[in-house]
């Protein structure tokens, strides 16, 4: 084995530890998915709640952030949009974003 | 299947072409290396986690969903059925898109025994079935035992706790009682599945007999202390059906006599026409009968990484069968979330990674008061690390101000994209 494939492996390992979070490459996936209940499926909605698929991101974090303060009033948004840090936010609106 | 040597090998030549230096390597890595996965139970958590790992894995792990009945029948909204405001094809679907779209083996069977050393399951009618990682997502079964001339009365009695023949039964009871009649409801001690069920099965009985029968009166004999979930809430609901419904907190159920519909309490006898008993209850009989750890021995004990239970490699267990993290619902809602946990886990876990170290989930649960209104309770739950299990978010979730008609029309629209995100 040479020695940046010992690297390439290392620093996948790393990634997938958990240590270093912004490296795992389905963290977003993972938290987007946890959306969908409401969302719909990638943020598909089938209607009555809105859809987040391909939306751009600054709004849904704008909107998120709007929620978190309570300037946007919501019934349940402001409860929910207070459970994630700004890391996952950002995570979960970059997911959206580049759904088709 | 790959082992964990293999894999790394193909990702690091994968990763050799590739134009963008380890992170590159890494996605691929998350991609299915093959693997058999056979869930057990295709309820609110089994038909998501089988859906998900066909749609994460991208095909490349087989799936096999082993479900005793032919067709998903959901339970929230069932009290809709069980009030008259929707019917059983409203929240009947069939299990044909997991198939034809996802490439899930559904079979209709029930599972014998499971051999976690083994790694086999033993069922009725389609033999032995061996499996890499099992998922058990079982629901709950009744401890129907522990109340007194309750066993083999349940078409007289019925629970409706669990979606189907028995909400039929239930609906049929409350529409043939005379005006006048007592419709009385028995909760068990919690922890029992759906918090808010009961008190809102309450309400939309009553929300029809107001209309239908408005003589009669709904009795909720509640074994626990006071109202589980909502309770400001559901205690505004019950004045505004007031003569209609009475709560009595601290009733707990000793046994029924199912012909004369009479419920025997701690310290009082009932007689009801319509006798609605949620029984206690527990992980459904196969986490039981497969030796898993439980706790109280009701609830399945397990890791809230993976969801595998304590001590168990290969085994996961998710949705009400769980003895919950801090605050966390028996609901649909957080089995799905669950579900879509154990698919990453399992994903990473047969790729030879481990899995996601910080897994989230959330709930949100809606409850109707009346054919209109509806009231959430929600909540966010991030991985500890130091106390190893999931911890409700101080700062978020919480309840509604007050029913109303807006979430009303979001508890529909929540149930269409959850059945979809299931099942679709």
């Amino acid at each position: 084995m040479n020695l940046a494939k010992t690297a390439l492996i290392t620093l996948c390992l790393m990634g997938t530890t958990g240590l270093v979070h912004a490296t795992d490459p389905n963290l977003a996936r993972n938290l987007a998915a946890t959306c969908a209940n409401c969302h719909g499926t990638n943020g598909k909605s089938l209607g009555g709640i809105e859809s987040l698929a391909g939306e751009p991101k600054q709004k849904l974090l704008q909107k998120l952030a709007d929620y978190r303060s309570g300037e946007k009033p919501a019934s349940v948004m402001h409860q929910i949009a207070r459970g994630y840090t700004d890391e996952q936010l950002d995570l979960i609106t970059t997911y959206f974003a580049a759904q088709k | 299947m790959q082992n964990r040597r293999d894999f790394l090998k193909t990702a690091g030549i994968a990763a050799a072409g590739s134009s963008v230096f380890g992170i590159a390597g890494c996605a691929g890595m998350g991609k299915g290396s093959g693997g058999h996965v056979v869930v057990v139970g295709g309820g609110y958590g089994g038909a998501t986690v089988a859906k998900y790992l066909r749609m994460w894995s991208e095909g490349q792990i087989r799936v096999t969903l082993i479900e005793r009945n032919t067709a998903f029948v959901s339970c929230p909204v069932s009290n809709l059925v069980i009030g008259g405001l929707k019917t059983m094809a409203d929240i009947t679907m069939s299990y044909d898109n997991l198939k034809s779209r996802w490439g899930v083996t559904v079979i209709t069977d029930e599972v014998r025994a499971l051999d976690t050393a083994k790694r086999t399951l033993t069922t009725t009618n389609n033999g032995t079935i061996t499996y890499d990682h099992v998922v058990l997502s079982p629901g709950i079964d009744f401890m129907t035992d522990s109340v007194g001339g309750l066993s083999g009365n349940e078409a007289l009695v019925p629970h409706a706790w669990k979606a189907g023949p028995q909400t039929v039964i239930l609906r049929t009871q409350l529409e043939s009682m005379k005006d006048g009649g007592i419709f009385a409801i028995h909760i068990p001690k919690a922890p029992y599945r759906c918090p808010p069920g009961p008190y809102e099965r309450a309400c939309l009985v009553a929300n029809y007999l107001r209309q239908a029968k408005p003589k009669s009166k709904v009795l909720v004999l509640d074994a626990n202390g006071e109202i589980q979930s909502k309770k400001a809430l559901f205690t505004k609901a019950f004045e505004s059906y007031k003569g209609l419904i009475e709560y009595r907190p601290n009733n707990e159920l000793r046994s029924v006599d199912a012909k004369t519909r009479t419920a025997e309490l701690d310290f009082d006898k009932v007689k009801a026409d319509v006798l609605n008993v949620i029984p206690p209850m527990r992980a459904g009989d196969i986490a039981a009968r497969s030796g898993l750890p439980l706790i109280n021995d009701r609830w399945v004990d397990v890791d809230w990484i993976t969801y595998e239970a304590k001590g168990v490699p290969g085994v996961h267990v998710i949705g009400d069968a769980l003895f919950p993290a801090p605050t966390m619902p028996k609901s649909g809602h957080m089995a799905n979330q669950q579900g879509k946990v154990v698919a990453a886990a399992i994903i990473n876990l047969l790729a030879g990674e481990a899995p996601n170290a910080s897994p989230v989930v959330m709930n949100t649960c809606y409850s109707f008061v009346d054919g209109k209104n509806a009231m959430h309770v929600a909540s966010v739950h991030q991985y500890d690390a130091i106390k190893k299990q999931p911890m409700p978010v101080a700062a978020a979730g919480g309840v509604s101000p007050a029913a109303n008609e807006i979430e009303g029309k979001f508890a529909h629209a929540w149930a269409q994209n959850i059945w979809a995100d299931m099942l679709a």
